[in-house]
């Protein structure tokens, strides 16, 4: 079985590019040059010399002692809260603004929703020099307050989306409306493994630097280069698709891919995609989205700003109807429970989004002989009002 | 002969409005686009509101929420239609986004528009490559036109392709843009216009995006064979109660 998409962007049925004419020109320039621009030499050293020595990789793995004592098994965490700006979503931004540099785009457009890939894209750009132009839904922007600052600190201007329900979803529609109006000088920097190919093939090659270092690390650690699961959270999926992209084909490794459940899916509030949703197209992609009966894509909840997406990637959802992955949901107060039990075993506070992950430990048999890999995907520093709240 | 071919035949200057279903009230569609006939309307394109339409801009947006939240849906679009056409002899179309047609039944739709008497479908994010590979055939047996989209950006090897895909009319969208943008026609636009029919493409063509009155509507007349109206149309049905006088006073200030 192929995981990795074919030339169409298609991973079984799912991916592709639903999108009107007026993009076609865009992703068409993108999807002709992006493999190129990344298997250049000049790109690959670019890239390289970057992620080491300006997000700080290699990221550790982490033997967690403690908390392996606790569920009896050896429990390693992929440390990506140690990125520069707390998460592994600069590993793509960095990428994606090469690309965008070697395409000769000047201005960058990006969406967020809990802020993270914005406040990553503001950071590129700076770095670049670049014009940079964030869309984020309105509620989010009162939501997300400190990181909507270091953005604008960055130099970014934050733009409120306010159509629809004005969170991710509709902060997404604002950066491809905006792509359409200004098709030529404009880079559309998409923030995890969504959107029309080749985004969610781009962005996955890009976080596939995670498991590109768990392979060495794991076999200097174990004597083996594969764990025997690893478990990432999933909002979009781009950091559980660079947690197991280089396992997809290893069928020893169990994928366990963790959605937030919100205050449970038989309450209807969750953003437990492949639980309550069906197939269809969002952002330009086939895949698994949650939706009416009438195709009217409905609002997702969680406490995870993060996790608050009402799709999937196409590989998720490739992996999940071909039984490849194992998915798994974690509800706020499970990741709530997560996040202070890995604070005061190992004194790493975690970020919400990453805390579900975490929660499914509970859920799940280890053996005491296995090694498991949670990947650790931001830290906590954004959700601390969520935090002392929990403790009041 | 299909209405679009034998509309196409007969008459020039064609104003196409855009009205989005169940909007601004549930039930207004059949009473406005009753109107807008009896006013000179050429064709209809019934809007099918969508919660993500990617496509459009604020007012359209806007009104699609609004339909939705009146209760709209394909069923009733359909009986909508239905009853449409018991007066209405001009081409109405169906405009929306594929995913609504991939839950309703994406055969079944199409069975279902075509027994309603429509004649044709503007489906944005359907790409021309799954046009050809799943829907061509159905469409061409139904005898239902399919209308593709060119922009400024477009090659002319690809607007050949499409042109030859097509039936009905080219969508020709005016500039860089989503729908309601609104300013003058500009000189680059107007060599676009033209570029276009130096290529003596075999189908019709109407302008939109960026149509919203008499000026640019008689300057769209000049490059092609009429126009689309959308944005300001429902603009201009938001700003009062008598549904009947904004769309007579509407029409008549672009004809
Ligand atoms: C720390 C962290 N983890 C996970 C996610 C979810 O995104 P993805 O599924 O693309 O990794 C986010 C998104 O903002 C995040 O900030």
């Amino acid at each position: 079985m192929n995981y990795k998409g074919n030339e169409q962007g298609f991973y079984g049925e799912f991916g592709g590019a639903f999108i009107p004419e007026m993009l076609y020109h865009n992703t068409n320039e993108l999807k002709e040059n992006y493999l190129q621009i990344i298997n250049s030499k000049v790109f690959k050293k670019e890239f390289k010399d970057l992620l080491k020595e300006y997000v700080g990789r290699p990221t550790p793995l982490y033997y967690a002692k403690r908390l392996s004592k606790k569920y009896n098994t050896n429990i390693f965490l992929k440390r990506e809260d140690l990125n520069h700006t707390g998460a592994h979503k600069i590993n793509n931004t960095i990428g994606q603004i090469l690309v965008a540099k070697q395409m000769g785009k000047q201005r960058i457009i990006a969406e967020t929703g809990a802020g993270q890939h914005g406040v990553a894209t503001a950071t590129v750009c700076a770095l670049m020099g670049l014009e940079c132009i964030v869309y984020m839904g309105e509620v989010d922007i009162k939501r997300q307050a400190p990181n909507v600052a270091r953005m604008k600190m960055l130099g970014a201007e934050v733009r409120p989306a306010i159509s629809g329900s004005k969170t991710l979803k509709d902060a997404t529609n604002e950066a491809i409306r905006d792509w359409i109006a200004n098709p030529v000088d404009t880079y559309y920097l998409i923030g995890s493994v969504v959107g029309p190919h080749p985004y969610p093939d781009m962005v996955a090659r890009f976080q596939s630097i995670i498991s590109k270092e768990m392979l060495s690390q794991l076999q200097e650690k174990t004597g083996r280069d594969y764990p025997d699961k690893i478990i990432a959270c999933v909002g979009g999926g781009s950091n559980a698709a660079g947690a197991f992209y280089h396992y997809l084909d290893n069928t020893k490794v169990e994928l366990i891919a963790v959605e937030a459940d919100g205050l449970g899916v038989a309450t209807g509030k969750t953003a437990a995609t492949t639980q309550v949703g069906s197939e269809g197209i969002i952002h330009g992609s086939k895949t698994l989205l949650m939706q009416n009966s009438e195709g009217q894509i409905t609002e997702p909840y969680s406490i995870s700003a993060g996790l608050d997406y009402p799709g999937v990637g196409p590989l998720h959802a490739h992996l999940f109807k071909t039984g490849r992955g194992k998915f798994i949901g974690a509800t706020d107060k499970e990741a709530l429970d997560a996040a202070f039990e890995l604070t005061l075993l190992e004194g790493i506070i975690p970020a919400l989004e990453s805390a579900h992950a975490l929660a499914v430990l509970k859920k799940i048999t280890c053996k005491p002989d296995e090694n498991i890999v949670v990947n650790l995907s931001g830290r906590g520093d954004k959700d601390m009002e969520t935090y002392i709240n929990r403790m009041d | 002969m299909k209405r679009t071919e034998e509309l196409f035949r007969t008459k020039k200057n064609i104003l196409n409005i855009y009205v989005t279903a169940g909007f601004p009230k549930l039930n207004d569609t059949v009473p406005i686009v009753q109107e807008l006939v009896k006013n000179g309307v050429s064709m209809i394109e019934i809007g099918m509101p969508f919660s993500d339409p990617l496509a459009d801009g604020p007012t359209i947006q806007h009104s699609s929420e609004v339909a939705i939240e009146n209760g709209i849906t394909l069923a009733l679009i359909f009986k909508q239609i239905e009853e449409i056409r018991k007066t209405v002899t001009i081409p109405i179309l169906m405009m929306g986004y594929y995913n609504q047609i991939l839950q309703y039944g994406d055969k079944a739709f199409f069975e279902k528009a075509k027994a309603v008497g429509v004649d044709g479908f503007i489906i944005p994010d359907l790409p021309l490559a799954i046009y050809q590979e799943k829907y061509k055939q159905i469409l061409q047996h139904l005898d239902l036109d399919f209308i593709f989209l060119i922009t400024p950006q477009t090659t002319d090897d690809r607007i050949r392709l499409i042109d030859n895909e097509s039936s009905g009319f080219l969508y020709i969208v005016s500039s860089f843009a989503i729908t309601g943008s609104k300013s003058d026609i500009q000189q680059n636009q107007l060599d676009y216009f033209e570029h276009i029919n130096k290529l003596n493409l075999k189908n019709p063509k109407l302008i939109g995006f960026g149509i919203s009155n008499k000026k640019t509507f008689d300057t769209a007349c000049k490059h092609a064979e009429g126009a689309i109206i959308g944005s300001a149309f429902i603009k201009a049905l938001s700003k009062n109660n008598d549904l009947e006088g904004s769309v007579k006073a509407f029409v008549q200030s672009v004809i």
